[in-house]
């Protein structure tokens, strides 16, 4: 154990505002060096790190996935490690800022995947704001030169695993059909391990410290720190490091909202759902979220504000989400403008009944028809939405919005 | 993922497919079409649609409408125990 750890719930953010790999080193120590698959991935489980690209699928799972490479594959099919930065998500701020205060911490985690799954390749994919903070840090040292950094573009879909891959290979960051998983065979035929940018420093840190300091803080079933970006009814979008399975009331407060002023809150980012004023106790973890059929994404709070109107704001969603579908497949590309017209009436108050039921039939229509899942985030915000606000559904269809009319 | 133990399934490319509907009239009783043309499977789990589970009675139809699609957007995909 090193005695540089971190203390407490800064730990991604311990070396500071754009942090050099002077005061990365003099903050977190050296990296362990090399180390090895029987010792990090049994490390990373005990930690129970889930990751933190929206999937929510454990750290140590996702890598145990990749095939050993044996001795005769090695040259040919040699794992690749992706880190993923693209954060398509429009209310997601936390790997932009991850990136550019604590680069060094990416890298490390980067240059510890690739030494579990014996990768012979490297990328850092991200987004053009973060591409000179990654350029710069990588320079700054001499074990990162190996890295490809590739630029994602700013699409919503831009960061969906398989089309890192495409981007990477092809130039085109659209999601392609699958068949097989992308850690059996990816880039280029070969194992491909992508990973969330955030994931990774968590990496860094438990492969430094291991897993029982990774466990001192959040709680027993979402160990650790996580980010989370805030916006909507708060006095400034904010990016915090909170313990796992902070209530959602306190990371508000924390933002300097009040409860009077949130009628309800987006989780999860536009593929989340929407949790009413009164469910703002729930824990913000996986597990705790389940239950209210909602789910962490990319860890993305958005609060509505009492007089806003919850409809016209799902409806502007959904929408977005309809121009930003690839367009690739025939459920999605003709579902999503449908869904979105759809909600578009009722938030408007079209008087018509049967809009409601429409809709959602409709967006039950597209769950699990496409090549991502675009099709069926979609799906659950609306159904989510129909559901937290259906006294809002009622009172349109007699021309009221009790938002705008009322408080 | 395609592939599930004993049992072949039927994997739509959604990126391929445009919907012109020639597998649902081979095998009406695993796909119906949905209003904009698109096979959708009449039974299963509504989130893994992708991947049709075919009967062994069906197997030979299932086989036709994959040789047929003008697309080359099916695929037949074995039981992941027989592989
Ligand atoms: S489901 Fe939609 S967003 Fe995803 S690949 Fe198909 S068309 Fe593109
Ligand atoms: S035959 Fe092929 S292209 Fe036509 S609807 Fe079926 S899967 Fe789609």
């Amino acid at each position: 154990m090193s005695t540089h750890s971190p203390f407490g719930v800064n730990r991604l953010f311990a070396a500071g505002a754009r942090a050099t790999y002077r005061t990365h080193l003099a903050t977190y120590g050296d990296l362990a060096p090399g180390s090895s698959r029987a010792e990090l991935i049994p490390e990373l489980e005990r930690s129970g790190l889930i990751g933190r690209g929206g999937a929510g699928f454990p750290a140590a799972q996702k890598f145990g996935s990749v095939p050993r490479s044996g001795m005769s594959s090695l040259w040919r099919s040699s794992a690749i490690v992706i880190a993923n930065g693209a954060e398509g998500e429009p209310r997601s701020l936390k790997d932009e800022r991850l990136l550019r205060d604590a680069p060094h911490l990416v890298i490390d985690g980067l240059l510890a995947a690739a030494a579990v799954v014996h990768a012979g390749t490297m990328y850092l994919y991200t987004t053009a704001q973060s591409l000179p903070s990654v350029r710069r840090a990588i320079s700054e040292r001499d074990d990162a030169r190996a890295i490809r950094v590739v630029e994602a573009p700013d699409t919503f879909i831009s960061g969906e695993a398989s089309a890192v891959v495409n981007a990477i290979s092809n130039g085109v960051a659209l999601p392609t059909d699958k068949t097989v998983r992308l850690t059996t065979s990816g880039l280029k035929q070969r194992p491909t391990l992508v990973q969330n940018v955030e994931t990774l420093a968590h990496v860094a840190l438990v492969a430094r410290y291991g897993s029982a300091w990774f466990r001192e803080v959040g709680s027993n079933r979402d160990p650790g720190t996580r980010l989370v970006t805030v916006s909507g009814a708060v006095p400034a979008d904010r990016v915090l490091e909170v313990p796992g399975d902070t209530p959602v009331r306190d990371i508000l407060r924390a933002c300097g909202a009040t409860d009077d002023d949130i009628a309800a809150v987006l989780v999860g980012g536009y593929h989340g759902a929407w949790l009413s004023g009164n469910d703002l106790s729930v824990g913000l973890s996986p597990a705790a979220l389940a239950s209210h059929g909602a789910h962490l994404g990319a860890g993305i709070l958005y609060a509505l504000a009492a007089d806003q109107c919850g409809l016209r704001a799902s409806a502007e969603i959904v929408r977005y989400l309809a121009n930003e579908s690839a367009q690739q497949c025939g459920p999605c590309m003709f579902g999503l403008p449908e869904m979105a017209r759809l909600l578009e009436r009722i938030a408007s108050g079209d008087p018509d009944r049967r809009l409601a039921r429409e809709l959602a039939s409709v967006s039950e229509s597209v769950v699990g028809r496409g090549s991502c899942h675009h099709p069926n985030g979609t799906t659950r915000l609306v159904l989510s939405a129909l559901d937290a606000f259906s006294p809002d559904v009622q009172a349109h269809l007699t021309g009221r919005c009790v938002r705008r009319a009322g408080r | 993922m395609a592939g599930t133990p004993n049992r072949y399934t039927l994997h739509i490319d959604w990126t391929k497919c445009d919907g012109r509907g020639l597998c649902t009239e081979l095998i009406p009783d695993l796909l119906a079409r949905d209003k904009w043309g698109y096979p959708i499977a009449k039974t299963g789990d509504p989130a893994a649609r992708s991947n049709v589970a075919v009967p062994g009675s069906r197997l030979a139809a299932a086989g036709d409408a994959v040789d047929l699609c003008p697309l080359l957007a099916l695929k037949l995909i074995a039981p992941t125990d027989a592989r």
